[in-house]
């Protein structure tokens, strides 16, 4: 299906496109020219000019004021706090991801197509609804904080908050990834390592792991680039302290109201960068995944 | 284990099945499925997952907005500043949704149904928007359109407000919302190749015709799903917007942005209120998304089991 899909197999029948150029001749559609045209004139409009504002923007600061502005203490704390959290959240969803994909792939029961549905809802659900109604959960007279708050864990309000609002926006990618492949994984590998005597938890480890590992990665990796670039969630439940529990994009804000428009654009500069750096890698995890299951790129 | 693998054995061998067929088809998939108690397990720890980080979340939405009554919830909603950032929230999704589902098709169209040099860069740079951070591309608005901008001087000389303005906001709704429908689209029609329109050309249907009555029907499910997604995150994106609003009550005050100042003023009722609103609204999107993909699996297994070629796809 994917080979299909690779090339324009050459139909003899159809008369070449009326463009006498060589390349032009193999495209049997019509509409190239117009689509292309469109989507790189829309794609440079509304994202590549405006972000490449931003690196113009750079360039009026001098060296010193950048570093300055990216490696103060309340920033690096910041990062700190960003790149942290956003880890141990995606590395929450990653177990959990697997799991209730898992779950939801091999197990049959009640209410089985609900929870398939609700595991998209963080995609749904605003992430400023998503972050107050947290908070009002683990607050200390929230229906979850008021059971943790006797015990002494306080969640709402501190880094551990941060990490909970994350967990939530970061739910549906490791599932999301793991979830068809696991469909298609196929039964007979599974049969006969059965066969070969294999136990349940070395089939898992040996065959569906190694199968599923791209996959597992690539959901991992797209739940880390969210929740780093992530806003409207955290910042009602973090408390937002200096230093403490205040995460990089509020830092911009914070610089943008103070109308610190260089520190500001420093601190994007390299929030841009990171993400461009994930977008790569999770780019090289998503082609390793098409050769693992056996498709050509 | 051993009774699994002579009952494996015999069916590769193409002997024919052991008498107590039920007993050994259990054993089959005993030695492929997990013991009953993991399997109970596992379901219970996944449900907790879900009932805790999604199930709790999405009541304590609709419990704090009805804390003091139906009276209070209706009068949150029916303030003028919640209607007004009710208007503009459709304002902004009624220009991003269309706006990128013509980019959408046109971008799928380009990327799935042709090879050309630079495909892999142009898809990469399509996904761009999706790992930016929301308040990183409220900053970029603000840096072109912004008072010290680069058109700063010129749309001021002119009266022409952009940032902390509906344009602005709308904007930055557009670039958030960018990738949805192009994502969804883009796999969908790689997997069904091009065999069906270069027939229908064949057949003498023209360009848009061969769309319209091909392709068009063939990705409607993806379609529709890509929009009510993309309509979901236009609606509620918060940090870009943020960004670009400059939070005037009445005026560039979208629904989350209002849901953020009622928070912030500790009218807690209120904010829920608001807040409740979008939760109907993601959970129609949820409603409609799993409705649309339960139909694409229905045709699809309908095109499975039509005899007698089936088809590659």
């Amino acid at each position: 299906m994917t080979a299909m899909s690779s090339a324009v197999p050459p139909l003899a029948v159809v008369p070449a496109s009326p463009v006498g150029k060589k390349r032009a001749a193999r495209r049997v559609l019509p509409g190239f020219g117009l689509t292309l045209g469109y989507t790189v004139l829309y794609l440079s409009l509304i994202v590549l000019i405006p972000i490449s504002a931003l690196f113009f923007k750079t360039f009026t600061i001098t060296w010193e004021q950048f570093w300055l502005a990216i490696s103060s203490p309340r920033v690096l704390a910041s990062y700190r706090l960003t790149f942290g959290a956003s880890l141990i959240a995606a590395l929450v969803n990653l177990v959990f991801g697997l799991l209730v994909a898992w779950v939801l792939v091999r197990y049959k029961f009640p209410g089985k197509k609900i929870v398939d549905a609700l595991v998209d809802l963080p995609f749904a659900l605003p992430t400023a609804v998503a972050g107050i109604s947290l908070t009002a959960l683990l607050a200390g007279n929230g229906w979850v904080g008021q059971y943790l708050e006797p015990m002494g864990i306080k969640l709402a309000f501190t880094p551990a908050g941060v990490v909970i609002a994350l967990i939530f926006i970061g739910i549906p990618f490791v599932v999301r990834t793991v979830q068809p492949v696991l469909e298609d994984f196929e039964k007979e590998l599974e049969e006969a390592a059965a066969s070969l005597g294999a136990t349940r938890l070395q089939i898992f480890i040996h065959v569906i792991l190694p199968h599923i590992a791209p996959a597992l990665l690539t959901g991992f990796a797209m739940a880390f680039a969210r929740a780093i670039g992530e806003y409207g969630s955290v910042i009602f439940i973090a408390g937002n302290m200096p230093m403490v529990s205040e995460i990089t994009p509020l830092i911009i804000v914070g610089k943008l109201e103070q109308y610190d428009y260089a520190g500001a654009t420093a601190v994007a500069v390299v929030m841009l960068l990171v993400s461009f750096v994930l977008l790569l890698v999770i780019n090289g995890l998503q082609a390793w995944q098409r050769r693992n299951s056996g498709a050509p790129t | 284990m051993k009774q699994a693998h002579t009952l494996v054995a015999s069916r590769a061998s193409g002997d024919t099945l052991p008498l107590d067929v039920k007993e050994g088809a259990e054993l089959a998939r005993a030695a492929v499925t997990e013991a009953r108690w993991v399997r109970y397990a596992l379901i219970t720890v996944a449900l907790l997952f879900i009932l805790l980080f999604l199930v709790l979340p999405l009541a304590a939405v609709f419990t704090e907005a009805l804390r003091k009554g139906l009276g209070a919830y209706f009068d949150a909603l029916k303030e003028p500043d919640a209607w007004s950032a009710i208007r503009l929230t459709l304002i902004a999704a009624a220009i991003a949704v269309p706006l990128n589902l013509v980019f959408g098709v046109a971008a799928a169209w380009a990327i799935a149904k042709y090879e050309f040099r630079g495909k892999a860069v142009l898809t990469t740079l399509v996904d761009l928007p999706f790992s930016v951070s929301p308040v990183v591309a409220g900053l970029i608005y603000v840096l072109i359109f912004g008072a010290q901008g680069w058109f700063g001087p010129w749309l001021m000389a002119h009266d022409i407000k952009i940032i902390f303005a509906v344009p602005g906001i709308v904007l930055a709704t557009v670039f958030i919302t960018f990738p949805f429908i192009a994502r969804e689209l883009i796999p969908l029609m790689q997997a069904q190749g091009n065999d069906e329109e270069q027939a229908a050309l064949v057949l003498g249907a023209t360009g848009w015709q061969t769309f319209w009555y091909v392709t068009l029907p063939n990705i409607k499910w993806g379609l529709i799903y890509g929009v009510i997604l993309c309509n979901a995150r236009a609606m509620g994106e918060f940090g870009a917007v943020s960004v670009v609003s400059g939070h005037i009550r009445g005026q560039t005050n979208t629904l989350p942005l209002h849901v953020e100042i009622l928070y912030n003023e500790y009218q807690s009722v209120a904010a829920f209120a608001v807040a409740s609103l979008l939760a109907i609204l993601a959970l129609v999107t949820l409603v409609i998304k799993s409705v649309a993909e339960w139909r694409h699996e229905a045709e699809m297994k309908a095109i499975a089991a039509l005899p007698p070629e089936r088809p590659t796809a």
